[in-house]
């Protein structure tokens, strides 16, 4: 019954959704403005239906009814209460109704509270995001419908893959989509604002919370989800380079870049095409990251069940979306008049190289992404992967990073070089003397890392200088918003810098007893034992470590046997301290009954992940300043049309 | 410093864009020709070896009864076959679970003296995981294959 009333309830949501695009399309008309107050309630109401056909699909997964496909596809009985909720969306039909799902929300959530933009370019936006909608509406109940019974009820479910079952799993997808998905909003905005030739500070400002709030969950999505590779692969990598690493980097980069060209079309009234094509482009990349990890032409965990009905359904949509808003921006970019004029020395420059080198960072994974597929095409098969990304990455970040010292410090639309010079060149000579002891002390150190850990030295002091001089009291949020991410970004490059730098391995067979070195470690095999889970056994190394002779320390890893379905997971064992992680992995039986280890010691490597998270904490606060100032600013406004009216009477 | 003027600034800024863009482009070309790793089958690296140094891939079927571990307990020796041609290749690791004599193989790694020196070895993870290098592969040689490994 839920199942049904779960189906009935996505059709009446995608049935409202082609009302709102035609109420939406019709109220902008020249006599539709009767339908002007409809369109934010049908909107909400979408939402909503499509969230409570989201939430009887978690009820089923949680109640493990068998006689839905998707359930006892993806389900067990067994499993533990944590999976059974994830699992929801652990597979291909229940993460695209999540999709949906936030796409729907999100549209809602915009209808519900934003009072800034102008009335016709929020009917348009939120036509547009009804109309972005509809096809992964139709793209679910057509190509993947998860409500599809069975003619019989399975047994039993068959389960979840083994690597899915991991907390990770209750956290990455979430956020990840939130992120992902909520740049839709940022698309539909740049439609709306393009339909109703209303791109200007207004719009920007009013965009701009929206994109922060996208882009926060997607920093957090993307830095959950290299911790949970990290820990779960066993590899000790904390980034590969896949392509569905790639999918979801590429809509960031667009994003951060839209973060920053919005933040110059807010306050100057400059780069105004720029900036809506950026919101374009981000979406975009969202979409084409759907495609790539969706249709099959990737293999990977996150591709679920192939299905090439689904490639071609989802590049349609792709060719609709992306064609269709590229087709209106070329139409719609000659009435977006010039915006206004600044210097080459100003903070609009340093923000518009900033965007220049991250969409230069966008092109080269993309084209590193889409090679593999266009040569395989043509019969020759090719794999790319950190040779190619580090050092080409590196020649657009590292200018970025410098530019970063200088550009939060420029005055908007002019300003002098030398007014700058001396507060930069503290952050410089830091730089510099990192670099000079590093090259000194570690002659041997590769070039990537030196410069890598140079630059994150310069770049933490260059990013609270600032706040420097100023009533810190007094300054609002969205500058510590910026100082904080700045500093999250040295603080992530210089985890990155350091693991790739200094990170010692170690892999040897090992007897029960015996010891290892790896690093400042002192690693002893105390025994090997077989322990039950819930739905798994694994064999389990009792490892007792300890760090420069101090006091051991115990870790266990484990090589863990699922049943159902069969599979076979490695689970790391990490001893994270202040200036490092060790991480440890257990192989298998040696034929001489020695067992093998593989041993890592990675200083500094947790800075990686808190820096992703002072990033997206830098993007919150900005966010939350703004919103203070949104509501104080609409109390005001309210305070005074209520006096105006009480003075009329 | 003077400011310029809005028409020439946007044709200034688009003209940045798009040496930018190029620069890209051009750079991702000329670095994905030297640092794209390129499949090969055994028949293919003995037919027209790789350079030493270039990261190559070698896909094929581990040959049985070719398996030897190394005294030091963590590198393997083993033999990847198509049927055509025979690759000995050198690991040293925690081989993946899957990881048996007469099942597909995919190694990551270089050419050395005739030994291929893998750094990475993906082999199939279950029923439902296969690399994609080795569906393709299985599929095309299925049939040698098969009378290889019975």
């Amino acid at each position: 019954m839920i199942a049904e009333i779960g189906l009935a309830m996505l059709w009446m949501a995608a049935a409202l959704a082609l009302l709102q695009l035609f109420a939406g399309a019709l109220a902008l008309r020249p006599g539709g403005t009767a339908l002007i107050p409809v369109v934010r309630p049908l909107a909400m109401m979408q939402g909503l239906l499509v969230a409570a056909a989201f939430a009887s699909l978690i009820t089923l997964f949680l109640t493990t009814d068998l006689s839905v496909k998707l359930v006892a596809e993806n389900s067990h009985s067994l499993k533990p209460f944590i999976f059974k909720l994830a699992g929801t969306w652990g597979n291909h039909e229940g993460s695209m109704l999540m999709w949906v799902t936030i796409m729907g929300l999100g549209g809602g959530f915009v209808a519900l509270v934003e009072r800034r933009l102008r009335e016709d370019t929020l009917i348009a936006t939120l036509a547009g995001q009804a109309f972005v909608s509809l096809g992964f509406y139709a793209f679910l109940l057509l190509a993947s419908n998860p409500f599809a019974r069975l003619p019989e009820p399975a047994p039993e479910g068959q389960g979840l893959n083994p690597l899915l079952q991991d907390v990770g799993l209750a956290f990455h997808p979430p956020t990840l989509y939130v992120g992902y998905v909520g740049l839709s909003i940022a698309f539909s905005f740049a439609i709306g604002a393009l339909v109703t030739r209303d791109v200007g500070p207004a719009f920007a400002r009013a965009m701009r919370p929206w994109v922060l709030g996208a882009w926060i969950f997607l920093t957090l999505g993307i830095t959950a989800g290299s911790y949970w590779a990290y820990y779960t692969l066993g590899w000790g990598g904390w980034w590969f380079w896949d392509p569905v690493e790639n999918a979801s980097l590429m809509p960031w980069l667009a994003a951060t870049a839209l973060l920053h060209s919005a933040s110059v079309l807010a306050a100057r009234n400059a780069l105004r095409a720029w900036t809506v094509m950026l919101g374009v482009v981000a979406f975009s990349m969202s979409m084409i990251g759907t495609f790539l990890v969706r249709s099959g032409i990737l293999t990977s965990v996150h591709a679920f069940a192939v299905d090439p009905t689904r490639g071609s359904f989802i590049l349609s949509l792709l060719a609709i979306y992306i064609g269709g808003a590229l087709a209106l921006f070329a139409l719609r970019a000659s009435t977006v008049t010039e915006g206004a004029r600044f210097a080459p020395v100003s903070r609009e420059a340093a923000l518009v190289f900033n965007n220049v080198m991250l969409c230069g960072i966008l092109g080269i994974v993309l084209v590193g992404t889409l090679y593999p597929l266009l040569t395989e095409a043509f019969g020759q098969k090719v794999s790319v992967g950190p040779p190619y990304f580090n050092p080409v990455a590196a020649i657009f970040v590292l200018p970025m990073i410098v530019v970063m010292f200088v550009g939060p410090l420029l005055r908007w639309r002019e300003d002098k070089a030398a007014r700058v010079t001396a507060p930069v060149a503290i952050p410089a000579v830091v730089a510099a003397f990192v670099l000079f002891v590093l090259v000194l002390a570690e002659p041997q150190m590769k070039l990537l890392p030196t410069l890598g850990l140079g630059a994150a030295a310069g770049l933490a002091v260059a990013s609270v200088i600032p706040l420097f001089g100023r009533n810190l009291r007094r300054t609002p949020l969205p500058t510590y918003g910026m100082v904080v991410a700045h500093f999250g970004i040295a603080v992530a490059l210089a985890g990155i810098a350091s693991d790739s730098a200094f990170s010692t391995e170690k892999l040897a067979a090992v007897n029960v007893g015996d010891s290892q070195q790896v690093g400042p470690w002192t690693i002893a095999l105390t025994g090997i034992e077989p322990i039950a889970g819930q739905n798994w056994t694994a064999l389990q190394a009792n490892l007792s470590a300890s760090y420069a002779g101090g006091a051991p320390v115990a870790l266990q890893p484990q090589a863990r046997s699922f049943s159902s379905p069969p599979g076979q997971r490695t689970e790391s064992a990490l001893k994270t301290r202040w200036n490092g992680q060790l991480y440890t992995v257990l192989g298998e039986e040696a034929e001489d009954g020695r067992w093998q280890l593989r041993l890592w010691w990675k200083p500094f490597v947790p800075l990686i992940w808190l820096g992703g998270a002072l990033v997206a904490l830098g993007g919150a606060l900005s966010l939350l300043g703004r919103v203070i100032r949104d509501v104080t600013r609409l109390r005001a406004e309210s305070k005074i049309a209520w006096r105006r009216e009480r003075q009329g009477r | 410093m003077s400011t310029i003027k809005p028409k020439h600034q946007r044709l200034v800024l688009v003209v940045i864009a798009l040496v930018a863009l190029v620069g890209a482009g051009l750079l991702a070309a000329f670095a994905l020709k030297s640092q794209a790793s390129y499949f090969y089958l055994p028949s293919d690296i003995v037919a027209k070896p790789p350079e030493a140094d270039r990261a190559v891939r070698l896909g094929g079927m581990v040959e049985k009864g070719s398996i030897a571990h190394s005294p030091d307990g963590i590198t393997v020796q083993f033999i990847v076959a198509d049927g055509k041609a025979r690759v000995p290749v050198r690991f040293t690791g925690i081989t993946p679970e899957l990881f048996v004599e007469g099942s597909g193989v995919v190694a990551e790694g270089h050419l050395q003296a005739g030994t291929f020196m893998a750094d990475n070895l993906l082999a199939k993870h279950d029923e439902k995981y296969v690399p994609r290098e080795m569906r393709d592969m299985t599929k095309a040689q299925a049939k040698a294959v098969i009378a290889e490994t019975k």
